[in-house]
């Protein structure tokens, strides 16, 4: 009887789940067709049908093929990337407030961009290959400062001391970079500080190609951590006692989450808040298990950036404005509405 | 017990203000050579004397030395005092060891205004751009008090933080914005890390009385500081109108805060640091820590000022990067530090 009402519940929830990926589907692609049919020349439903069954003219076929479609693949991998890694990081800091943006792990790659393009020019194809391959040293290093920094022997993590310690390192790292910058020529410059705001500058196919493989390998291992991850939230001690080596694998896991965001980062410059959301909306929608977590999460941040993009192409016609901007423009307001309501539950 | 442990950690602390002052001079009148004398060109200290005693319009070097160096000097000095008396002052009222108006987001909030005068009013004069700068910097500090406020029974010194921190990184995005879409990138950049290098005489005269008064109504007003440090619930008991006086402290605070970050462009933590080692210096009693806090901030920026340019002469290093790469130790330190009673 008892396994009975457990199987309906199993079933229940597989349902449950199958339909919020299949929705969460149908929002991305309707999100895309969206993104593909606003821009500075238009392009409508039957346009675009019309140039995908190959009848359009060479004009059409270099807007949606060389300008459009890299774009929308870039906005959706960057942000399945960057939502996967927030949600590790809060998944194994239990820390509702993580964001690669906010431990200094964006800056860390920032400043590891600027030094490279000091030394080696501007935008070869050479350099978008090893754009990520930096960007990811630079992520690394910082990530490692802020968790050695805000770690304690007799206390462990205290969220609120790892954001605060992301927060001093960024403020220092973004110095560095403003020093580095100002040494910058100007085509440099205008490369670093696109960079800055998150513009998805230049989206064209060697950037897809150069972030996909990474994401490729980097995504299936976030998702084969899915159970370890369930296991670390019933607390160090507990976890430790189910047979799960606590230490180790957290250094793995934010591994995971340091390359993603790094190599994400490399590529659509400094986008922030999205790992915060995402995961938020996410468990707010499916609950807290993490197989189905993980999946629904970087769905829920391709869908976001997806859609920051296009309003950044609607907002100001003919020069977009960064979809950085406008992820920062959203996230802020709803992290300080996380803030409030963090502290309502502690009191 | 708290009174008794005030009490003799002011007894403890037997430096007193006067010896401070005279001390800070000595300091200031060092500073202020050294700054006259190093920079991209040396210029030696007999030169300086006659540029002071026998001026002589013809000489480049007393040109430099009294129109280019002794201006951006006292600026700089008076920066100092007024961004580590608005942190002071800051810490004092919030009770909040981490209070800075770079992490408060006056720095953030003045930078968006910049960035929107750039881009929409491109010949604003030089008041102009300092009103504009005070009143960004006044929109920054309401928006960050708001959300920190926003709950009954207050805030905690973190909730400020982060709030400050999202706030800052909104006004950030948004200027950015701003700027990248209007091409002023670069006169934003360019502001934000100006520091003292363009200062001269009329941008002086402008500023200084505006952070004098400010200064001294911060000494009036350090009193009451004392007495709300003790808490809100003790301060109303002892009589102090505390929504008059924190609305005054406010407004100090944004004027030294907003006119200084207008002027020299985001310095961050000086505004941390100084009160912190004043407290350090002299004991608890903010009627101390206040000018203590002026003095030593203003030595604190004219040092960062003459090292920012002797470090790669004749490329300067901006202010707030070395202010920032002082005060992000210091900050770490902190906010490790088990929180004691403040």
């Amino acid at each position: 009887m008892h396994s009975q009402t457990l199987k309906n519940n199993h079933k229940k929830t597989a349902v449950r789940n199958g339909i919020l990926i299949i929705s969460c589907l149908i929002l991305l692609i309707l999100s895309s067709l969206v993104s593909i049919n606003t821009g500075y020349s238009k392009l409508s439903f039957a346009d675009t049908l019309r140039i995908l069954v190959g009848k359009g003219s060479a004009h059409e076929n270099l807007i949606l093929f060389s300008f459009r479609f890299p774009r929308i693949v870039l906005s959706m991998l960057v942000g399945s990337g960057l939502a996967v890694s927030g949600c590790l990081l809060q998944g194994i800091t239990k820390n509702p407030l993580a964001d690669p943006g906010l431990l200094g792990i964006n800056s860390g790659a920032g400043l590891a961009v600027t030094v490279f393009v000091l030394f080696r020019g501007g935008s070869t194809s050479l350099s978008i290959l090893t754009l990520p391959v930096v960007a990811l040293t630079g992520a690394s290093a910082s990530a490692a400062i802020v968790y050695f920094l805000s770690y304690k022997k007799e206390e462990g993590f205290a969220p609120v001391r790892m954001i605060m310690t992301g927060i001093a390192i960024q403020a220092g790292l973004s110095a560095l970079t403003t020093l580095m910058v100002l040494k910058l020529d100007d085509t440099q410059y205008g490369f670093v500080t696109s960079w800055q705001v998150g513009s998805i500058w230049g989206a064209n196919r060697e950037f897809v190609i150069s972030l996909f493989p990474w994401l490729c390998v980097l995504l299936p291992l976030a998702f084969s951590r899915a159970r370890t991850l369930d296991v670390m939230g019933l607390g160090e001690e507990a976890a430790g006692g189910l047979g799960i080596a606590v230490n180790k694998e957290r250094k793995r896991i934010l591994f995971i989450a340091v390359a993603l965001a790094g190599s994400c980062v490399s590529i659509s410059g400094n986008i922030s808040f999205v790992g915060l959301m995402a995961p938020h909306l996410t468990r707010r929608l499916a609950g807290p298990r993490h197989s189905i977590v993980l999946p629904v999460c970087a769905l829920m941040g391709a869908i976001l950036v997806l859609t920051a993009d296009t309003i950044a192409r609607v907002v100001i016609q003919p020069s977009s404005l960064p979809a950085g901007v406008v992820v920062s423009v959203i996230g802020a307001p709803y992290f300080i509405f996380l803030l409030a309501k963090k502290e309502k539950n502690t009191r | 017990m708290i009174n008794y442990n005030h009490k003799s950690t002011l007894n403890n602390h037997t430096r007193s203000i006067p010896a401070l002052l005279v001390m800070g001079t000595i300091c200031f009148l060092v500073i202020l050579c050294l700054s006259l004398i190093n920079g991209a060109a040396d210029i030696p200290f007999s030169t300086v004397i006659d540029a002071f005693c026998a001026f002589d319009k013809n000489n480049p070097h007393h040109l430099m030395v009294i129109d280019l160096r002794l201006p951006r000097t006292l600026i700089s000095a008076l920066v100092g005092a007024a961004l580590s008396v608005a942190g002071a002052i800051m810490q004092g009222t919030t009770r909040n060891p981490m209070a800075d108006s770079g992490i408060m987001g006056i720095n953030a909030g003045a930078g968006f205004a910049i960035a929107i005068c750039f881009a929409f009013f491109p010949g604003i004069t030089y008041g102009g751009l300092v009103l504009s700068a005070f009143l960004g910097a006044a929109t920054g500090a309401l928006l960050i008090s708001g959300v920190s406020f926003s709950q009954i029974g207050g805030t905690t010194p973190m909730r400020m933080v982060l709030a400050g921190a999202a706030v800052s990184s909104l006004l950030a995005a948004l200027s950015q914005g701003i700027a990248l879409s209007f091409e002023v990138g670069v006169d934003v950049l360019f502001w934000t890390v100006g520091g003292v290098a363009n200062v001269t005489w009329p941008q002086f005269y402008l500023l200084a009385p505006v952070i004098s008064i400010a200064l001294i109504a911060a000494i009036l007003l350090s009193p009451s500081i004392s007495i709300l440090n003790m808490g809100y619930d003790i301060a109303k008991g002892l009589g102090l109108n505390t929504t008059l006086i924190q609305l005054q402290c406010m407004v100090v605070v944004l004027t030294l805060a907003g006119v200084s970050v207008s002027a020299v462009g985001s310095v961050s933590f000086v505004g941390l640091i100084i009160p912190h080692f004043a407290r350090f210096l002299i004991g608890v009693d903010y009627r101390k820590i206040i000018p203590a806090s002026g003095v030593l901030g203003a030595l604190l920026l004219m040092l960062a000022d003459l090292c920012a340019r002797t470090i790669t002469p004749p490329f300067e290093v901006p202010l707030g990067v070395i202010t920032s790469l002082i005060g992000v130790p210091f900050f770490l330190y902190l906010s490790r530090k088990t929180r004691r009673g403040f």
